[in-house]
């Protein structure tokens, strides 16, 4: 599969966030640990939160003599989201990135730097717009190192105390190009890659126990100018915080340049507290990685079959899902309960109610607002659709179908709307009831009646507020508003 | 890959900035003694290298692996793992659960955080 | 040839002898071991051939045997064969120091699979042997611990590496030992001891446990007096290893039944373009190990290997950059020697000052500087070009050669000191053996008549990748022509 370089005519451009009059660009780098059973390059198990250096071996302890063999299961999953992501799944070998820092068992990191397993695709976001992928590469985990007095803040330790279960654990660096304009942008393109990976199953990816890690390059510039100097914005640990940082540091470039300084280029990190970036490292000076292909590993070379078996195994995808509901609602995929009903997960449900008879609208009425947004199913299709039918036949209020909702959720999501309904003595009034009460409310207010038959529309509202309060809030306000018109009709 | 390929500026043999600079990489003191006497040494060296430069190397692919494997991959199975007790014993320094080392002042790691 | 000094000349034990008297119940493991231990005793206070003896742990491996073949069960092939490990490959909860002040009282938590084969075929180790420090070097002088003395003349080097397991060997402290060969350090020190030498097709051994010098170069082989034992030590701890990726997805290949075929119809192959510098009395030998091929039935034929003489050039950017990334690893963090300073980094410069040699220190300078920005294109980048036109210009060589045939070191032993300050000269040392490494291919050292000063030398075989049958078809037969 190969990305497309110029956007279908479907998709929007997206919205730019502008500074005092600068364009901010964005580019987006993601960590996410892959969801295996063990470490990329050894059995220990990949496990969050276990007793410090209890999933070790000699492998990821980097001890003198061992060697890395690659999980299968971790090409998998880079094939996987590859394809999830529309990137080239390519040929790819393994290079060592060489620096020195205590949490890295080898002081060095195999990764991947020019050939990466997954090259060129794109993302497109609910709201319409594009973001592409310049690459996903796959690379290890480093430990953790935990430091002591300071605060626990690395400036001022006193000393810090490392733990390598982390070491090993199997990550896919994902980069996005810089074509994300704004922090609602970002955060967009952050959820809905955190809602692929989940759904493909490559990784858990919950910021908040750092299986997904997102870096923001920022910069400004004048419309129209060249792109700006960047600075990096790292290790940011949620969706808002990515928002915030954004904005934060867009608003520092700018105050810079207008104050007559040059942004330089460099590491920063965003204080949560403060709400600011300050500087980390200045970068460039004296990285360097000496790259060189890591011979202890042969290349990866996926064929044909395990690539269409991948594809083949891919789920449907959030893009595909929201197009398939807007679809069936009638409606662009960018609406918002589309986006919602899809974010939470209830399309499926959706579909099997309609399937049982269920309307459409009443369906997707019901799950964006009057059933429980999270866990398991809360409802059975059947009962659902039945619901929505007696809704459109009228022999339910839209009110009244929101209490059986409730008594239907309580016991357990499965039961009888139409005997739910009979024990709350909700059976909406057929129109031949309603007949008389609505003759008694013309009658009673004439004037009301009089502007009605002029061709004043605000009066309905009083007529159907006294039909349901003579009928206590059995009568359906549309049947009501219906036999208004019909009478009107007829004495014209 | 880093650089265009061309032989490094002022002249074709490793000098002691060099030498200081690739030290400093490397995580090694040398005292003024030994960098004199190591740039000595390994410019004598680098100057043998460059016999190298007769060769028409421009068709001939980089060779990193001497037998040709693709592909060599292991299951994803946990396997033991080794006693948290046995690898701390050998640690210089270690509390029951953790290495310890001393303060870390960064500058030199590109992905650290305050709080890594 | 063991040749001590007091000892009557014997003939030295060889490790399929000792298996099968074992087995039989003709002789037991410890007694064998108890011959050894006392020849060390008597003799490697002077000589140095090991960094630790097990004296403990391998009377109680041989007395195991012993009582194993008392109840009728096979310990294996190499049932209480007295054997020295090179202190390079990791022995769980013994001390593997690699002859380095920054590894000194490691106990690696994990055997070697070699280590593990071995005991499973019932070998008894005797003890890890002496060697360059982290394996580079062709002398054993550049160990931390002290130098290795050649048993045949201890004023002289017994070679390196695996100085050490060469000495072993020669002195008769084991039967066999293990050394590993990067660019020449197994094939050199066996040579200058006289005794076999063998560094097997890359990947045909398992590298792990080995600790790594140069990754894509490093091979365990074995040391024995015998091609015979060679061949069975390699059948035993060779064929693939599911925990080393480089390893090649098959068996290691029957060479025991090729020993005794003789070379008839086999084209030996003469390097006419070979580079210049070993001694007269070298090539002499060469030339009579030639002659014995072509009265036993074998073809001489000429062969270039235009690219080989860049060899040394391509080794000395290859290996070191490999070796500055896998010594990066020792950094006083998580085991080995750490010197403590007030923040991690200067905590790292001053142990890896402190616990490398002269030699590991300019070795790793000299691969960083190889791989650093501005550099690598010059430098590493065209050294893999290199090795492919070396490899191109063997592979075109045996096209016509079934085997080929060069001096294993360019000289016999030399004295202590003799390479003096000059690191380029002791290099020169492997100007024979390293192509090979470079290739991947096997290679071979066989002791072949006596040099200057009566020292021993050592005539190289050489095969294509896989070839070890046909390399070891020859050797037996230069074997055979010096008994």
């Amino acid at each position: 599969m190969n990305a497309s370089t110029a956007p279908p005519a479907a998709i929007s451009v997206a919205e730019v966030q502008m500074v005092d009059g600068y364009e901010l660009v964005i580019g987006l780098e993601c960590h996410a640990e892959l969801h295996t059973a063990t470490k990329i390059f050894c059995g220990c198990p990949n496990n969050f939160g276990d007793e410090p250096n209890t999933n070790v071996c000699p492998v990821c302890l980097g001890l003198p003599g061992s060697l890395p063999v690659l999980n299968r299961n971790v090409v998998e999953l880079a094939i996987r989201l590859g394809s999830a992501l529309h990137c080239t799944v390519q040929s790819s070998i393994f290079h060592r990135k060489n620096y020195f820092y205590p949490d890295m068992p080898k002081d060095y990191q195999v990764s991947q730097y020019d050939i990466p397993i997954d090259l060129g695709g794109y993302l497109d976001l609910p709201s319409g717009s594009r973001v592409g992928i310049t690459r996903a590469h796959l690379e290890e985990d480093t430990g953790k190192s935990s430091h002591q007095g300071g605060d626990g803040r690395l400036h001022g330790s006193s000393g810090s105390l490392v733990d390598y279960n982390r070491a090993g654990v199997p990550l896919l660096e994902i980069v996005s190009e810089p074509d994300v304009r704004s922090a609602d942008q970002a955060r967009e393109y952050l959820t809905e890659l955190r809602a692929i990976l989940e759904a493909t199953g490559v990784s858990d990816a919950k910021m908040e126990e750092g299986s997904l890690r997102c870096d923001a390059n920022v910069s400004v510039r004048k419309p129209g100018a060249p792109f700006g100097t960047r600075c990096e914005i790292k290790n940011l640990n949620s969706i808002r915080s990515l928002g915030r940082a954004i904005e934060a540091e867009a608003r520092r470039q700018v105050d810079v340049i207008e104050s007559g300084g040059t942004i330089r280029q460099e590491t920063r990190h965003f204080d949560e507290r403060t709400g600011r970036t300050h500087t980390l490292r200045i970068k460039e000076n004296s990285d360097d990685y000496r790259y060189f292909p890591e011979p202890d590993l042969v290349p990866v070379v996926p064929d044909e079959a395990w690539l269409a078996r991948a594809r083949a195994a891919l789920p449907m995808l959030p893009a595909e899902r929201r197009a398939r509901l807007a679809g069936a609602l009638g409606v662009p995929p960018s609406d918002e309960i589309v986006g919602v009903l899809v974010e939470r997960g209830r399309d499926e449900l959706f579909f099997a109610a309609v399937d049982a008879g269920g309307v459409a609208d009443r369906v997707a009425v019901h799950l964006q607002h009057n059933l429980p947004p999270d866990g398991p199913d809360p409802i059975r299709p059947g009962a659902l659709a039945a619901l929505t039918k007696m809704e459109a036949a009228g022999t339910l209020t839209a009110t009244q179908a929101k209490a059986v909702l409730v008594d239907l959720v309580a016991a357990g999501g499965d039961g009888d709307p139409a005997a739910i309904a009979a024990a709350k003595g909700f059976e909406a009034m057929s129109s031949g009831a309603l007949d008389a009460f609505v003759d008694a409310a013309i009658a009673a207010q004439p004037e009301a009646w009089a502007k009605y038959l002029a061709g004043d529309p605000k009066v309905v509202g009083a007529f159907v507020g006294s039909v349901m309060k003579a009928t206590q809030g059995k009568a359906d306000g549309k049947a009501v508003t219906a036999l208004l018109e019909a009478r009107r009709a007829a004495s014209a | 890959m880093s650089s265009p390929n061309t032989p490094p500026p002022g002249g074709s043999t490793i000098g002691a900035d060099e030498v200081a600079h690739v030290a400093r990489l490397a995580r090694l003191d040398l005292t003024a003694d030994e960098l004199a006497r190591t740039t000595a040494q390994l410019a004598g060296i680098v100057a043998h290298f460059h016999d190298i430069d007769a060769l028409d190397l421009a068709a001939v692919e980089p060779m990193t692996q001497p037998y040709p494997l693709v592909n060599v991959l292991r299951d994803d199975v946990v396997r033991p793992c080794v006693d948290r007790d046995e690898v701390l014993a050998n640690a210089p320094l270690a509390d029951d659960r953790r290495f310890a080392v001393p303060p870390i002042l960064d500058s030199d790691d590109p992905d650290a955080s305050v709080s890594r | 040839m063991s040749a001590t000094d007091n000892d009557n000349v014997r003939e030295p034990d060889t490790a399929l002898a000792v298996a099968a008297d074992v087995r039989a119940g003709r002789r037991t493991a410890v007694a064998v071991l108890d011959e050894h231990l006392a020849r060390i005793a008597k003799r490697d206070g002077e000589i140095h051939a090991f960094n630790l003896v097990l004296t403990d742990q391998a009377r109680a491996a041989a007395a195991e045997i012993d009582r194993r073949v008392a109840t009728g069960d096979d310990p294996g092939p190499l049932a209480g064969v007295p054997i020295a490990l090179k202190d390079n490959m990791c022995t769980r909860g013994i001390p593997t120091t690699c002859s380095s002040k920054i590894l000194e009282g490691w106990r690696p938590p994990y055997d070697a699979t070699v280590v593990q084969r071995l005991a499973a075929a019932g070998a008894v180790v005797v003890g890890k042997t002496n060697l360059d420090e982290f394996a580079m070097g062709s002398s054993t002088e550049n160990s931390a611990f002290g130098p290795t003395r050649n048993p045949l003349d201890v004023s002289r080097v017994p070679g390196g590496s695996s100085g050490g397991s060469a000495a072993a060997v020669a002195a008769g402290f084991a039967t066999v030992a293990l050394g590993s060969d990067t660019g020449g350090s197994i094939r050199q020190p066996a040579a200058l001891c006289g005794v076999v030498g063998v560094k097997p097709t890359y990947g045909l051994v398992s590298r792990y446990g080995l600790v790594a010098f140069a990754s894509s170069l490093d091979q365990i082989g074995p040391f024995s007096h015998t091609v015979a034992d060679a061949a069975a030590l390699l059948e035993v701890i060779g064929g693939h290893d599911p925990m080393d990726s480089t390893s090649i997805p098959q068996p290691f290949p029957d060479v025991s039944s090729m020993l005794e075929r003789g070379v008839d119809g086999l084209r030996i192959g003469r390097i006419t373009d070979l580079p210049a510098g070993a001694d007269p009395d070298v090539i002499a030998r060469l030339d009579e190990a030639f002659t014995v091929l072509e009265k036993a039935g074998a073809r001489i034929v000429e062969v270039t290997v235009p690219a080989f003489t860049y060899g040394l050039t391509a080794y000395y950017l290859i290996a070191p950059a490999e070796a500055s990334s896998n010594l990066a690893r020792y950094d006083g963090v998580r085991y080995g020697l750490r010197v403590d300073a007030p923040d991690t980094t200067r905590m790292m410069h001053a142990s890896r000052t402190a616990g490398f040699g002269a030699e590991v220190k300019r070795r790793i300078m000299l691969g960083t500087y190889a791989l650093s920005a501005g550099y690598y294109d010059a430098y590493y980048g065209k050294a893999l070009k290199v090795r492919r036109l070396i490899a191109q210009d063997f592979a075109r060589a045996y096209e016509h050669a079934d085997v080929l045939l060069t001096p294993a070191s360019p000289s016999v032993a030399f004295a202590f000191g003799a390479k003096g300050d000059n690191p380029l000269a002791m290099y020169l040392c492997d100007v024979y053996t390293i192509p090979t490494n470079l290739a991947g291919h096997p290679g071979m050292s066989v002791p072949f008549g006596s040099g200057a000063d009566g020292l021993p030398v050592g005539v190289q075989l050489l095969a294509p990748a896989l070839g070890e049958p046909v390399m070891f078809q020859v050797a037996a037969e230069l074997e055979r022509s010096r008994r």
